[in-house]
């Protein structure tokens, strides 16, 4: 038989509160965040690195927490979706994910709305293109992703307080032309 | 009293434009949760003193088990029990006529990741690592690998039931004269097509998670679809009552009907948690889910069609072959429905299909959005295409020319009542500006037209009953809040907010009033789950019937109190009040709490069965719905002719959705249709590859990673124009329709046919890779035929045909060789219209139509 893994503490800051956990040494960042700090909003697809639903921000920075370990992550600062919103206000771009209609099942979105957090900290008005850069190591099979890149330009508005909106054709059907005789 | 000036209230229902709620975009009630991250998923559940389950897994696709040798991993550390499968005797699956499934095989295994015992530890690693350490002999038998290779192979047989050898199901059905039919023809067209099966790929991995609550009580939280039917087969499998099991659905993190068989490993923890008397937790890895599949079945089709001059038809003949994979799941009905949707869209008169459905040593196929639909309507839109092409007419032409007429029963006895297609047809046609731009724009460039319909729920439950298919109960209390309670399963598409809206319109309430409680078969009423696109309109008429009868009750109660007659007051703005002077009234708790007052506690029920179909022979329980929706989608391709690369630019889709209750959550299933129809279009395959003999006999899933199986991703999404064709069909809530699936229906054969007008080059399989362009292409230089697609379709034995005549020949719907079966003559039997149909039954006129 194999060694079994040995045991390892650490105290990780998550959304600025301090974590103390016991882990086995090899345990990812999102198992751990998962299972020893009960925050359950990180997501996983394939614990592989493929997917994406797993991202959090380590320094402000995008990170696969299914890829790192978490002995690795102690004296970082670690962002997850549960510290997104603000008390009970949510943050623009989960604004903008609900009303859009831009989270159908919701498993892939935790990590795409902290893909676009760290975007629109480096970039406030990043452009279509910037944002499907930005957001292309996700996949989702529910949206067809069109609406969350919409939803992502809706957010940056609001968090520059411009009051650009979506086209109406985003929320309601486009007019139907009229048939050609 | 009233004044003299005010009119009685318009209730809310589809006529009344004051709707404040439905057609209107609201945020759905699970967004908030949803961006938050606290919603939880089936695997975000865990319970103190929880275990975890690997299941060991066949290596090997087809073989009899010599040997499982446990007695390794029973030392392992945290090992608290290995369970064979002795323990779980009884077979189940999804359909009553295939329950062929063991939860954890017995005797022999019949694919690569079928489950032969199932290890129980303190964690996962340690689970993993005893499950490691079972050892399993095999006796290995010959593989099945194809459709062509179960033809040749009867014996071993994979299953000891089905029609004959390894084929599960054969049918042969045949409407009206079609041998007529196709020499009145001027020209036959036929196509060999090709469909290759798909996954659905949800990103969440199946998690289940089971608490024993006492010897025989038992809760299962499952990723499921269809909660009932999992309740039903734990029953089934456990041998013990389904009163004390508890089934509750999580919020599904994608399903596309990936979720809807009872599975494996649900039964394995729900076992487990009562043997062991804690709570037992089984997710799946990402390369079991591919292993687990139940996705698109790969279609191998033949179509022959005559045609008119005019581009009228005059009979088809369709042949579907299936590759089932190991196991029956829903592959009876999938079978069906290779044929049975080809008539609503167009006026067929006369109509032959025959289908076989094969097992093969593969993860067993199943319903994938659009069950059985997308591959017979792929190879009927591009078929069509060509027929426009040989008869001069334009294709939105010839598709408008032959469009099925509003309330038809159609050949093979489906009702089919509004039809928006001819709207959604001039719409996609006018927004992309076809008519200016088909088959004009410079090489390399093109557009490519398609049509789809589909289901807004089966007709028939997959178990025979009388019982509804929906179930609604509320609970209103002096509060104000109404607690609504239903079975069905949210999976991302919306169904609590139809749910939630459909309640809040009639009662004139805000969403924040409403509670949910759903998918818990403990509290909620029966809803059949979220599969067949059946939960808006079916659970939504439920709802209706539930909140239409609560709100009579405050109305009579209101109605004592302010003396106003009930059908003067209006229920809005969380208040109930006169028609006539608004001030007058009461806020709706106050209105509750007269009703409570004077009825005592309050609750309604509703229920929905749908209406009975009028087919009678085998195999027409597959097929009708309620109602139908309709797509029509054109796409924009720009095709690299030296290497046959391609982009889609543009998709203009309409869909007739019946009335949006609430438009942007439309918007994003066609959205989300448009991604997923194109990933089959472009890239997505489920393809299987034998290890090299010397090593191994195995028959591996190729590529069972997200990286490996291609799926498109925020790079590959053209623009999407939406148009919502509203045809308020009196079967549907507020006149809605499905819109789930659908518009997934003619992405792919609109691609096809783009990429012909773009470069001349037919390519008659799915998916449409760029690889086939390029073959295509080259052929074309070399002056060959530019088509890549299957040769030919093999000869098959599909038995005889069961004759049934058609509503225009004035058959009954029963087969011809039915000795109940009766001619009915006279009262217009001729046009085989609903119209009809409902004159004949009120002149009860023949005897057969609905009697049984
Ligand atoms: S779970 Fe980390 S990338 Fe998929
Ligand atoms: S919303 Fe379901 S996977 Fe993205």
């Amino acid at each position: 038989m194999k060694a079994r893994s040995t045991t390892t503490t650490a105290v990780l800051k998550i959304n600025d509160e301090d974590h103390a956990v016991a882990f086995p040494v090899h345990h990812t960042l999102l198992e751990v965040l998962r299972e020893e700090c009960g925050l359950t909003g990180t997501k996983h697809g394939c614990e592989l690195g493929e997917c994406g639903a797993c991202a959090v921000l380590v320094d402000g920075e995008p990170v696969l927490s299914c890829l790192m370990l978490a002995a690795e992550a102690g004296d970082r600062n670690i962002e997850t979706i549960e510290g997104l919103q603000r008390n009970n206000d949510l943050h623009p771009l989960q604004t903008a994910f609900a009303d859009l209609g831009a989270t159908q099942c919701g498993y892939c979105i935790p990590g795409i709305l902290m893909l676009a957090k760290a975007l629109l900290e480096r970039e406030p008005d990043p452009s279509e293109g910037q944002i499907r850069e930005a957001l292309s190591g996700n996949l989702c099979r529910c949206t067809g992703y069109n609406r969350i890149v919409l939803a992502v330009q809706w957010a940056a508005a609001m968090a520059r307080g411009d009051d650009w909106r979506p086209p109406p054709e985003a929320f309601h059907s486009t007019s139907l032309p009229q048939a050609s005789a | 009293m009233p004044k003299s000036d005010s009119k009685p209230a318009v209730k809310a229902s589809k006529d009344n434009p004051e709707l404040r709620l439905i057609g209107t975009p609201f945020r759905r009630v699970d967004g908030r949760t949803k961006v938050t991250g606290q919603l939880q998923f089936a695997d975000d559940l865990s319970f103190p003193r929880m275990v975890y389950v690997k299941l060991v897994r066949s290596t090997v696709p087809h073989a009899n088990i010599k040997n499982i040798d446990c007695s390794e991993a029973r030392k392992m550390p945290g090992v608290v029990d290995i369970m064979l499968g002795e323990e779980l005797p009884v077979p189940y699956g999804i359909l009553p006529v295939s329950r062929d499934e063991h939860a954890l095989a017995i005797n022999k295994v019949r694919f690569v990741g079928d489950p032969v015992a199932a290890v129980a530890a303190l964690t996962e690693d340690q689970a993993h690592e005893a499950a490691l350490a079972v050892k399993v002999k095999y006796e290995v038998l010959p593989t099945i690998d194809s459709i062509q290779t179960a033809l040749k192979t009867p014996e071993p047989r994979i299953h000891e039931y089905g029609d004959e050898g390894n084929l599960h199901k054969k049918v042969s059905l045949e409407f009206g004269a079609v041998d007529e039919g196709f020499e009145q023809a001027d020209v036959v067209l036929e196509d060999t097509v090709f469909f290759q099966g798909n996954t659905h790929l949800p990103i969440e991995q199946h998690a289940a998670v089971a608490v024993a609550e006492d010897e025989d009580r038992v809760t299962l939280y499952s990723s499921t679809q269809t909660p009932h039917y999992v309740h039903r087969a734990l029953a089934r499998v456990l041998q013990i009552p389904a009163s004390r099991i508890r089934v509750i659905a999580c919020s599904v993190g994608g399903g596309f009907g990936g979720k809807t068989d009872p599975f494996n490993h649900e039964i394995i923890v729900t076992k487990l948690a009562l043997k062991l008397g804690r709570p037992v937790k089984a997710t799946l890895t990402r390369e079991e889910v591919f292993y687990c599949h139940r996705g698109r079945h790969p279609v191998l089709m033949n179509l022959r069609t005559g045609f008119r001059k005019d581009g009228s038809m005059t009979a088809q003949h369709l042949r579907t072959a299936l590759d089932g994979g190991g196991y029956g799941s829903y592959g009876v009905a999938s079978t069906f429905y290779t044929g049975a949707l080809q008539t609503t869209t167009y006026t067929l008169p006369a109509y032959r299909f025959e289908a076989v459905r094969a097992f093969t040593n593969k993860p067993p196929c199943g319903p994938k959005r659009g069950h059985g639909t997308p591959q017979p309507r792929f190879a009927y839109e591009i078929h069509l295409d060509k027929a426009a092409e040989k008869l001069r007419i334009d294709p939105a032409e010839l598709r408008l020319r032959n469009l099925l007429p509003a309330n038809s029963v159609t050949a093979n006895w489906l009702e089919v009542g509004s039809t928006g297609l001819r709207q959604c047809i001039e719409a996609v046609v006018a927004g992309s500006g076809w008519k200016e731009r088909y088959g004009k724009l410079p090489e390399g460039r093109g557009l490519g037209l398609a049509c789809g319909a589909y289901m807004c729920g089966a007709g028939l439950p997959i178990y025979w009953n009388h019982m509804p298919q929906s179930g609604v109960q509320l609970k209103l209390d002096r509060s104000g809040g109404v607690a609504i309670f239903c079975g069905q399963a949210e999976v991302g598409q919306g169904s609590d907010s139809v749910l939630a809206a459909i309640v809040a319109e009639i009662l004139g309430i805000s969403l924040a009033d409403v509670r949910l409680c759903v998918a818990d078969t403990d509290l909620t009423p029966v809803d059949l789950g979220s599969y067949s696109s059946r939960v808006t309109l079916m659970m939504g008429q439920a709802a209706m019937q539930a909140a239409e009868r609560a709100r009579e009750l405050i109305a009579k109660a209101v109605g004592a109190q302010l003396e106003i007659p009930e059908n003067y007051l209006v229920f809005a703005d969380n208040r109930v009040f006169y028609s006539g002077d608004p001030d007058k009234g009461l806020s709706f708790s106050e209105a509750v709490i007269a009703a409570e007052a004077r009825f005592g506690t309050l609750g309604t029920t509703g229920s929905y069965t749908p209406p009975r179909a009028p087919g009678r022979y085998r195999g027409a329980g597959v097929g009708p719905s309620p109602t139908y929706s309709f797509t029509a989608a054109i796409l924009e391709v720009e095709v690299d002719p030296q290497t046959g690369l391609y982009n889609v630019d543009h998709v203009w889709l309409a869909h007739d959705i019946g009335r949006a209750i609430n438009p942007v959550l439309v918007l994003g299933q066609i959205e989300g249709s448009v991604y997923m129809g194109l990933g089959e279009a472009i890239m997505e395959e489920q393809e299987f590859r034998r290890l090299p003999k010397r090593l191994s006999p195995s028959l591996v899933h190729k590529m069972p990673s997200l990286l490996e199986y291609k799926s498109p991703g925020f790079h590959d999404m053209p623009e999407i124009t939406s148009y919502l064709v509203e045809t308020d069909d009196e079967r549907g809530p507020f006149g809605a329709k499905e819109v789930g699936q659908g518009p997934l229906l003619p992405i792919m054969p609109a691609l096809a046919n783009a990429v012909y007008d773009a470069v001349g080059v037919r390519v008659d399989q799915v998916p449409i890779r760029p690889d086939l362009v390029l073959k295509g292409l080259q052929a074309k230089a070399k002056g060959k035929e530019a088509r890549v697609g299957p040769a030919n379709f093999p000869e098959i034995d599909f038995g005889d045909p069961v004759l049934v005549h058609t509503p225009e020949q004035g058959g009954d719907g029963r087969a011809v060789d039915d000795p109940k079966a009766k001619r009915r003559t006279g009262v217009g039997s001729s046009t085989g219209t609903m119209k009809e149909r409902d004159q004949a039954l009120k002149e009860k006129d023949s005897a057969a139509l609905t009697t049984n």
